[in-house]
């Protein structure tokens, strides 16, 4: 894991009197499943955003695979693949069309589309009801279509934004597994959870941020034994204090 | 621009105008509801059958020997659109007037043949004739009837003179008739061109929906971080809401024929109509962009979007022929004015697709449509991106 698949520099992003990123330096590897946490509004899905272009920083640059985020953003488009928070997909589309719609937009063959298609669908539960609309699906099996619609171009690099909310334990255990495949086919993930006990499960490293600063970064054994606390999430309320935050 | 991308989005909006019942009711079914609806009620089912205005005669004229106000009413009862109801009083006849029995009362003056007498004893000069006015009272509250019975009288009165259309002098007059013919000409005839426009108009609604659920649903961000490019995306939505206008323009049109309207054209004018219309679509997906960038959410998006929609309907189509002097003057800051005007030109007074009438209402749809996409775009690409 030795290749900088991701590489960020001092990346700053202020929302005209709030600062969501503070002078933000990371790296992350090729093949690593790397778990960003922090409290709602920490500055999680900003660097995200600013990772898929979707918004600029105020200052700094990142790049993935070499490619700036700001200028080669084509480029990066292509190589990434993106989960949101929200549930994204067409409940007027069936389970198949939403991800036939998709590989199409990420330019697939129309084999390599289907073969893709198929085994999501199977991966992911949905083979069944590929050919029902998604707004006839239950919560936890449009949560599954969303995952596969950012998989379905098999890209290098995948960011999963809070990815297993409203799942029930069988589902996630399944996106788990797929998520450790991920990895294993030398595939860089960036997940960001609330749940501790998934970070401390699937990620090979985590970074805590909070109020746009990196607070802590190491893998989640490291940072336990450092902090003498008993798991991720002690440790997290330790770093980040009780008080409730309110969202982005 | 990749042409896979493209098509997999048109593919997809025209799946979501048919599996989606709120955009297929207001897409498809609300046309042809309204068509149906309004074109029944004015034109007749399933032929070309014309309306009959029932017209109060008041006959004040007594004439002794040759009685000239009784051929005046035979002509309008030969026209076959006319029901004469005579009445002994002006104060019967505006009774029924004011309940709608009739849709206009004709007060026929009693110098009537005596004027008609004394011109045709010296039909070139006019010094001679004794000038008579028949009266008209409207009923205002039937949009057809004052558009359409006084040039039918008008019509009727200028052929008892026997003279042409262009010869401006007459001793027999009526208030404000116009010279417009319209003898045969059903209601249908008269609103069918407002129709395909106002038809159109609703895109506009649909457009602003579109925009904001899919940002509020997270899909915009999900395209975004795709590799489609904003050219793409927007190439996507023109091409599919084109495409929905051109089914839409045909569904009101077969509507229009199967009640009877049949304007006598060619293949190409229809064409040409057929042209304007989706050009006409090309300023509703534009304030749709120009509403989807105001509102925040897909409700609010439903009530701005009527900020267009309204001056649109009630200036540019066929509401606007009963609309005060100063609203049909304003009409013509809207792009529905010009399509309505052009189709009108085309079905109804028989102009042809290079007259310059038409041609300036093209040139006018296209430069204004084209401005307003233009905007729409940019607007909503600089607050919300592609």
């Amino acid at each position: 894991m030795s290749e900088s698949t991701i590489n960020i520099q001092n990346l700053t992003k202020r929302f005209e009197d709030k600062t969501a990123l503070d002078n933000l330096s990371l790296q992350v590897f090729k093949g690593e499943l790397f778990g960003l946490l922090g409290p709602n509004g920490a500055g999680k899905t900003t660097a995200i955003n600013i990772l898929c272009g979707l918004i600029k920083p105020t200052s700094g640059t990142a790049k993935i695979y070499g490619y700036d985020v700001q200028r080669d953003t084509q480029k990066v488009k292509e190589l990434i693949g993106v989960c949101t928070q929200e549930t994204a997909i067409y409940p007027y589309l069936t389970g198949a069309e939403n991800l036939e719609l998709f590989g199409n937009l990420n330019g697939m063959s129309k084999k390599a589309l289907k073969e893709r298609s198929k085994m999501l669908l199977g991966r992911m539960g949905l083979a069944e009801d590929a050919k029902r609309v998604a707004s006839k699906y239950s919560g936890g099996m449009k949560r599954r279509l969303s995952l596969a619609l950012a998989l379905i171009h098999d890209p290098q690099v995948v960011f999963l934004d809070e990815p297993t909310v409203a799942m029930d334990p069988q589902s996630r255990h399944a996106v788990w597994d797929f998520i450790k495949d991920q990895k294993i086919r030398g595939k860089t993930v960036i997940l960001t959870t609330h749940y501790m006990e998934e970070a401390e499960e699937l990620c090979d490293r985590v970074g805590i941020i909070d109020h746009g600063k990196l607070i802590a970064l190491g893998t989640p054994k490291d940072l336990i034994a450092k902090a003498q606390v008993k798991n991720l999430e002690e440790l997290f309320i330790k770093l980040t204090g009780r008080t409730i935050r309110g969202d982005a | 621009m990749k042409l896979q991308r493209v098509s997999a989005l048109v593919k997809k909006e025209l799946k979501k105008t048919v599996r989606e019942p709120a955009v297929l009711f207001m897409i498809f079914l609300f046309p042809i509801i309204f068509v149906f609806a309004f074109g029944a009620s004015l034109g007749g089912v399933g032929g070309s059958q014309t309306v009959t205005y029932q017209i109060g005669v008041v006959n004040l004229d007594h004439a002794n020997s040759v009685n000239a106000s009784q051929t005046l009413v035979t002509s309008l009862s030969d026209t076959k659109i006319i029901n004469i109801h005579v009445y002994a009083s002006n104060q019967t006849a505006q009774s029924d007037l004011s309940q709608g029995t009739v849709q206009a009362v004709m007060v026929i003056p009693a110098d009537f043949s005596q004027s008609l007498a004394a011109y045709q004893a010296a039909p070139n000069d006019p010094s001679q004739w004794t000038n008579a006015t028949v009266t008209l009272y409207l009923d205002k509250g039937s949009l057809v009837a004052t558009q359409a019975v006084p040039p039918i009288i008008q019509q009727a009165l200028v052929s008892m003179t026997e003279q042409s259309q262009q010869v401006m002098q007459s001793p027999l007059q009526i208030q404000t008739a116009s010279l417009v013919e319209v003898k045969s000409t059903s209601a249908l005839d008269f609103i069918a061109p407002g129709m395909f426009t106002f038809a159109s108009i609703f895109l506009i609604m649909m457009v602003a929906q579109s925009f904001t659920q899919d940002r509020e649903n997270g899909m915009m961000k999900r395209i975004r971080v795709s590799p489609t490019t904003a050219t793409e995306f927007m190439a996507s939505q023109v091409a599919s809401y084109m495409g929905i206008e051109l089914i839409q323009a045909a569904l009101v049109f077969a509507m229009t024929y199967a009640l009877g309207f049949r304007p006598s054209v060619g293949v190409t004018t229809y064409a040409f109509a057929f042209v304007l219309v989706l050009m006409f679509s090309l300023s509703n997906v534009g304030f749709g962009l120009i509403t989807a960038t105001i509102a925040k959410s897909a409700g609010a998006a439903t009530g701005l979007s009527f900020l267009f929609v309204l001056p649109q309907l009630f200036l540019g189509t066929f509401v606007g022929a009963s609309l005060s002097s100063g609203a049909q003057v304003a009409g013509k800051f809207v792009p529905s004015y010009y399509v309505t005007n052009a189709l009108t030109s085309l079905f109804l007074r028989g102009a042809a697709i290079t007259s310059p009438a038409i041609l300036t209402d093209l040139a006018l749809v296209s430069a204004s449509c084209v401005a307003i996409l233009a905007v729409g775009i940019v607007l909503y690409a600089k607050y919300y991106k592609i």
